[in-house]
């Protein structure tokens, strides 16, 4: 019973709320990854991105709710997702044709582009806190939980209850859906295979007749698709703050780089790996402890590794020994 | 025109700009700005040297500028007694056995033979030296935030002169540069960034959140300074007498004689690092490092060891971004972690050396001080903008309401725009490399 208990506990604190953090940098980090793979730059507006759509979402969410449309239990802001993107994806394709276009034909070092990107994220910084201004927004309605504490020590009568969020579920679901959808497009459709293919060898790519501004056009839509998802996602499950989104770059890069730059499934496992890793060391493990451990070894303080305030420590690390150790990351993506 | 004729215009029209807003506004405003301007040109020095010399790109320049600000602590500030006999050995004892713990890593890492035994053993010493240093630390921690909490409640410095943390603090960046420099060097060039971006990230959190080490978000204040305070000034005679003598009152001269005494200590500095930049880009050292950043490969196949040189320059960059930390929080005469903001640090230093000219020293300088006068002024310019757009609306109208809000964020447009506009139409810059 008392390892139930501590299952139940570990589930409640550490494992539901680590999937629902993984599926969000995972979704980040395909976006990242992408970018990489197609046109060979770590994109560093990739978090101001994430931000724009989910202020685009916001804001048609708040439209939505003031004439009345609700999807029923669910959020209103997974109705408002659609035009979100299409909004960012107007944005993104725009910056691409004033932006990032040229240096594609002058063939700039990638170092330039890295540059420019930060050029970007100033400016899409600059946007979204000139509309939507620098604080906390909550925009989750509909239900609030799909199991709650009470219902859950009602049903099975243990001593520690079990909560999931609605967010934490839909951001696990969409996820699911988003990522097959990806993959189904990379690895069937006609597109998606001549995207791989630019993404193996430019050249051999460019030889079979493939339209590099069409593959690059796609990316970017794919990647601003990507980016609201993930940004709204995040913003329901916490709380939509620009100076966060910013930051999550950190966590966001590591997880790219932990699955090997370039490749999506290692964008996945590495989203997964940094979100356990930041939850699990920075959760205090008392109670799971005391339940899981005979009395006298039970731990006397909050048996936490780090506090909360260094969980980009954690990402960090992370990152700086995948560095050392095998910087092409778990999956051999295209780095070095 | 020559290069020198287009030099002094430039230089000549960032004066005018500094002595034109000490005419429309105030002097002590003017002197302000001049102070961070010459801060900003330090550090844009710095950041040249490390892009314009050698290509690395560095978006963590606000971590290694907290460093620095964090060096004026525990150089200036008088330690705090009670703190060190409740805690402080206890403390500096756990960080030892840390540092220990990662040595013995490393040590253990090279000695044991690889595969399996070599993974558990290094795993073995980190978890274990992972506990013990907690174990020892936490109880230090609690000793020393427990003393007298409202006004102490950390350690202290060591109580030297306020001078001496400029170079400290250059070398507390510098060893923080290493360790990231070793590691993400000799890698993609995107890697220097992320693992740049990472570190100031956590030495942001970590200055926030050790309050035994500088009090964190409580803020250091009232550190010792190079200049006078001004109140002694107003109560000595010889100085009221002075002041009157200029037809100036006694706390206007006051606040703006102590503000032009920290204007010349910096300009010696800055003069300093200019001069030892200026002899280190035309020195074959300087010509090397040019050779590198433009072909890494050709650089290599001459025998150059290109990663070594990379991770030289990166410690040197970073130590000057440290110096200049140092300077900022003696001028401040705080330190206020909250206050460290990577658009204001990181990528505004970026703004100026890109717009100055990457590579070339004046540019640097000279970015520095235009675009910190344009970073302050665009917050007032930008308000009038939208006072003037917005007058045509009418009183409450929510539109209005809201642009006039937002003026403030006008900055950040502003620095994408230029940083932009001068990377696509003249990528070399105000002052091109020569």
């Amino acid at each position: 019973m008392d390892l139930l208990n501590a299952f139940i506990t570990l589930s409640n604190f550490v494992l539901i709320p680590a999937i629902a953090y993984g599926s969000q940098l995972a979704l980040g980090a395909l976006g990242v990854t992408l970018i990489y793979g197609i046109l060979r730059f770590s994109n560093f507006a990739h978090g101001d991105t994430m931000a724009f759509g989910t202020m685009a979402t916001i804001l048609i969410t708040w439209g939505f709710q003031s004439v009345g449309i609700s999807a029923g239990p669910l959020p209103t802001a997974l109705l408002a997702l659609p035009f979100g993107i299409a909004v960012c994806a107007a944005l993104i394709l725009a910056t691409d044709r004033g932006v990032y276009r040229f240096y594609r034909t002058q063939k700039a070092k990638p170092i330039i582009f890295v540059m420019v990107s930060l050029g970007v994220m100033f400016i899409m910084n600059g946007l979204v806190r000139f509309i939507i201004g620098p604080n906390d927004q909550r925009f989750a309605d509909g239900e609030r939980f799909i199991i709650s504490v009470r219902t859950f020590k009602a049903m099975t009568g243990l001593d520690e209850g079990l909560a999931i969020r609605t967010t934490q579920g839909i951001t696990v679901v969409t996820a699911i859906i988003v990522v097959a959808l990806l993959f189904y497009f990379l690895n069937r459709t006609r597109t998606g295979k001549s995207m791989r293919a630019y993404s193996d060898n430019e050249d051999l790519a460019l030889l079979s007749g493939i339209n590099p501004e069409r593959v690059v056009m796609v990316t970017w839509l794919i990647v601003a698709a990507l980016a609201t998802v993930a940004g709204v996602l995040y913003g329901l499950d916490k709380s939509f703050k620009p100076f966060v989104y910013f930051q999550l770059l950190l966590p966001i890069f590591a997880s790219a780089i932990v699955g090997g730059l370039g490749s999506p499934i290692g964008a996945i496992a590495g989203g997964f790996t940094i979100a356990f890793s930041e939850v699990m060391i920075t959760y205090a493990w008392k109670k799971v402890a005391g339940y899981a451990l005979p009395e006298a070894l039970a731990p006397d303080g909050l048996a936490q590794l780090l506090s909360t305030d260094y969980k980009f420590a954690v990402s960090f690390v992370i990152l700086l020994i995948v560095l050392l150790f095998r910087p092409t990351g778990l999956f051999a993506g295209k780095s070095v | 025109m020559t290069d020198t004729t287009r030099n002094t215009l430039y230089f000549a029209f960032i004066a005018v700009l500094i002595i034109g807003t000490g005419m429309m506004t105030s002097w002590n405003l003017a002197i302000t700005i001049m102070n961070f301007g010459l801060i900003s040109a330090i550090m844009a020095l710095g950041v040249n040297l490390q892009w314009g010399f050698a290509g690395l790109f560095n978006v963590g320049i606000m971590g290694f500028v907290a460093l620095g600000g964090l060096a004026t602590v525990l150089i200036s500030m008088p330690p705090v007694g009670e703190a060190w006999a409740a805690g402080g050995l206890r403390v500096i004892l756990s960080l030892i056995l840390g540092a220990a713990t990662i040595v013995g890593a490393i040590l253990a890492y090279g000695a044991l033979p690889k595969g399996r035994i070599r993974t558990i053993g290094m795993l073995v010493i980190l978890i274990a030296g992972f506990f013990i240093y907690r174990a020892v630390f936490d109880g230090g921690v609690q000793a020393v935030e427990a003393v007298n909490p409202a006004n102490a409640g950390y350690l202290g410095g060591l109580g030297l002169p306020v001078l001496l943390a400029w170079p400290v603090g250059g070398v507390l960046a510098a060893g923080a540069a290493w360790i990231i420099g070793k590691t993400a060097l000799g890698l993609r060039s995107d890697y220097l960034a992320i693992a740049t971006l990472g570190i100031a990230e956590i030495i942001i959190a970590i200055l926030k959140n050790e309050d035994w080490l500088a009090r964190g978000v409580k803020n250091v204040v009232g550190l010792p300074r190079p200049a006078p305070y001004e109140i002694d000034l107003q109560n000595s005679a010889t100085f009221v007498e002075r002041a009157s003598g200029l037809g100036l009152d006694p706390v206007t001269a006051s606040t703006l004689w102590v503000k032009t005494i920290y204007a010349g200590l910096f300009t010696v500095v800055l003069l300093i690092l200019f001069l030892l930049a200026q002899r280190a880009l035309h020195s074959p050292w300087g010509r090397m490092m040019r050779a590198i950043r433009d072909n890494e490969v050709a650089a290599e196949a001459m025998g150059k060891d290109v990663t070594a040189r990379h991770l030289q320059i990166f410690v040197l960059g970073s130590a000057i971004c440290g110096i200049a930390g140092a300077m900022m929080t003696t001028l401040d005469g705080q330190l206020t972690p909250g206050t460290y903001q990577p658009l204001r640090f990181t990528f505004l230093v970026w703004v100026m050396v890109i717009v100055g000219g990457s590579g070339s020293n004046l540019g640097a300088v000279l970015g520095g001080f235009l675009i910190w006068w344009l970073w302050v002024m665009v917050e007032p310019i930008g308000l009038w903008v939208m006072q003037t757009a917005t007058s045509g609306m009418a009183e409450g109208f929510w539109l209005r309401e809201h642009l006039l809000d937002s003026a403030a964020h006008m900055r950040l447009l502003t620095m994408g725009v230029v940083l932009l506009l001068v990377l696509r139409f003249s990528p070399r810059g105000l002052i091109p490399e020569r």
